[in-house]
């Protein structure tokens, strides 16, 4: 995982609420046995004109034009900007996969659904939540003025605009902790491992049917 | 003691480790595992060098790829069929307590047969890369779904790390109707919360209503709980949990058995225990429920209309009405038993076991499939569902009337094999979503309970199952 600390970026706005992940990435890119190469399939019904399947060259794929992402002035964006309930649904790690890999560092909105948010931070694809009216003047912002960039700071925990106003964020310690260092989750939990077995033998004492 | 909740309980039952801000390690029982989100899993394993914790915890199947028809062509598409192999390699290298591949006899959708097995056993934490994985709470087990990384992270380590959620209590009191099921109820709370109503907590479903339900309602009723934000639904044991249970393939028995019941028994939520949200809801309220835009929450009774986005104050949310509508092509104020429908889907782990085939099959018996519905199909949850459905003749019923009668598995509820909608058509479907392009790209889903889905076959567009016959 990719160590993330501070990052200024060019802001895309999908102005929809609750986008769920089979929207992110839809059920034909899962049946990859890799962890790569979802980036172009992100948002792919919302995003191509005809459908798509695995094996296509996506490159030659006619776009949708009116689609926020295709347009001129969104190109290189790393931070989107998306409603409430972001990433409601399917439990697929795909969906991160595909934003970061699509160039995505960093979501900003009201709330975002829990598996995704758990999947989001494991990847280090940092998700941020502000508060409605914030989201709503972002928005705004966003699309009045082309090339309109945030500055995301993790260890400050903050969102700065351009002109300088900067909003503060809540991000959980450990979490945090771990993006900023880029840290690998299961190296963390196996420093535990003699408690895991003392609690695997107290448990299995317990309940022994768990372990028949 | 003080008075605690069931999901409490649970939690402290399985609580290996708590740092000082509240991250936690919880130990995992059961680890079911598919082959869509468990490839790059065990690809991880093997790149770290690092073996599973506890391969007895692991219970795998393949459904979410395979066809559901000409088993014997075996898989056609080249990339689900790798999917499928990896998994099958996958076992063979790191193995399994038991693994049900494509073709075997028990093989079925993972959280049918996780019950059905009795592989899921009240007390368990049960996680599975899949959202659906809160069908399993309908137990008493604290049930997960869980991201690619944190498979592989249980696999390495037994153990999931997270934060406590809050507790909310879902009280439905009261008698539900003549016609009106589980799937009816876990949709109207979903109308009434949302579907980001339970996002943060962990919904203990409780109440006369829900006690009076059969295990295979409440696996329906919490299957549903992520599609109203709770990545766990649960349910408190009671006897019919405990006769769910005897004798399953992996139940205990004997002294061991007594011993499990007697423990089970106390898996409820105390009285006095306080929730950090309550929600109410009066069976008699509740109609059978029919969906009409692209998230669960979009749900309306099959004696409603099509709801009117300019009635809606809140600018987002009209803008997410307009946007559903048309998708759907839907007209506001349309009464929904006046949409017609171009298929049927009766499957997914929503409403794919016995229970639901029996309802479907009471409606469609000696009916004829309408001359609109351009397929009608029913997909048992499991090879075992299957089975008993043709030892009480449900498949006769089915064929008779015009339904394609199919193998288990996934099917058309997200459409990775070849039973998609077309781009355009329209489907009364007894899955749990309706997202957009869930069911294929283009396709326009209604989620409705299997007797409702039986009975907008035979009437070619939504009818009401409580008059209808
Ligand atoms: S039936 Fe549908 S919801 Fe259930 S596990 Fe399969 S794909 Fe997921």
């Amino acid at each position: 995982m990719e160590k993330f600390i501070r990052k200024e970026g060019l802001v895309a706005p999908l102005d929809r609420a609750n986008v769920d992940t089979d929207a992110v990435i839809p059920k034909q890119f899962l049946k990859s046995i890799k962890r790569t190469g979802f980036g172009p399939n992100l948002f792919d019904e919302w995003r191509y004109l005809d459908h798509g399947e695995p094996d296509m060259d996506h490159s030659k794929r006619p776009l949708r034009p009116d689609f926020v992402l295709n347009q001129k002035r969104y190109q290189g964006a790393t931070v989107l900007l998306a409603r409430e309930n972001f990433g409601c649904g399917s439990s697929r790690e795909h969906a991160p996969w595909a934003l970061l890999q699509y160039g995505f560092q960093a979501v900003i909105a009201p709330s975002f659904a829990d598996i995704f948010f758990n999947n989001s931070l494991k990847n280090g694809l940092v998700l941020i939540r502000l508060d409605a009216r914030t989201v709503d003047k972002l928005f705004k912002e966003t699309q009045a003025s082309e090339g309109y960039r945030l500055a995301i700071d993790l260890e400050q925990q903050s969102v700065t605009t351009p002109t300088g106003e900067s909003f503060h964020f809540d991000i959980d310690p450990f979490r945090k902790h771990c993006i900023l260092n880029g840290l690998d989750d299961i190296g963390l939990t196996l420093e535990h491992a003699d408690k895991i077995r003392a609690f695997e033998a107290k448990h299995r004492g317990a309940q022994p049917w768990l372990f028949a | 003691m003080t008075a605690r909740t069931l999901y409490a309980k649970l939690w402290d039952s399985h609580l290996v480790h708590e740092g000082e801000d509240g991250t936690a390690l919880i130990y995992i029982d059961r680890h079911l595992v598919h082959e869509v989100t468990s490839p790059q899993a065990y690809e991880g394993l093997r790149l770290a060098n690092r073996k599973p914790w506890r391969v007895d915890s692991v219970v795998a199947t393949a459904d979410h790829n395979t066809p559901t028809r000409d088993w014997d062509k075996g898989i056609k598409d080249p990339v689900s069929r790798l999917q499928v192999e990896t998994l099958d390699a996958n076992m063979k290298e790191f193995g399994a307590k038991v693994y049900f591949p494509f073709l075997d006899k028990q093989q079925g959708i993972v959280h049918v047969i996780g019950p059905e097995q009795g592989a899921t056993l009240p007390g368990m934490t049960v996680v599975c890369g899949d959202s659906h994985t809160s069908t399993h709470g309908a137990f008493a087990a604290l049930a997960f779904g869980i991201g690619t990384s944190e498979v592989e992270h249980v696999l390495a380590s037994q153990c999931m790390v997270m934060k406590k959620s809050k507790a909310m209590r879902i009280a439905v009191e009261g008698k539900l109707g003549a016609g009106v099921t589980a799937k009816d109820v876990v949709l109207a709370v979903i109308g009434k919360i949302g579907s980001a109503g339970g996002t943060g907590y962990a919904i203990e479903f409780a109440g006369s209503a829900i006690r009076d339900l059969s295990m295979e309602g409440r696996m329906t009723v919490c299957n549903m709980a992520i599609e109203a934000g709770a990545r766990t639904g649960l349910v408190a044991v009671d006897e019919k949990t405990i006769e769910y249970v005897r004798g399953r393939r992996f139940s205990p028995t004997g002294a061991m058995w007594d011993r499990a019941v007697a423990y089970w028994r106390t898996l409820k939520s105390d009285d006095g225990a306080t929730f950090d949200s309550v929600v109410e809801l009066r069976a008699e309220d509740i109609k059978p429920q029919v969906t009409w835009g692209t998230n669960p929450q979009m749900v309306t009774t099959v004696d409603g209309k099509v709801p009117d986005p300019a009635q809606e104050p809140d600018p987002v949310k009209r803008e997410w009405m307009e946007r559903a509508l048309k998708y759907m092509d839907l007209k506001p104020n349309t009464p929904m038993n006046a949409i017609p429908l171009d298929k049927i889907f009766i499957g997914a782990c929503t409403n794919s076991r016995i229970e639901d085939l029996r309802a479907a099959a009471a409606v469609v018996e000696g009916k004829r499939v309408a001359a609109n519905i351009k397929l009608a199909m029913v997909v048992p949850g499991s090879g075992l569902v299957k089975a008993q459905a043709e030892k009480e003749g449900l498949d006769k019923v089915f064929t008779a009337a015009g339904f394609e009668w199919r193998e288990p598995g996934c099917s058309m509820c997200l459409g990775m094999n070849d039973d998609q909608l077309s781009p355009g058509e329209r489907c009364a479907s007894t899955s749990n979503r309706n997202f957009e392009g869930r069911q294929g790209p283009g396709g326009r889903t209604h989620l409705v309970s299997p007797a409702m889905a039986a009975a907008a076959a035979i009437a070619g567009h939504f009818v009401d199952v409580r008059t209808f016959g």
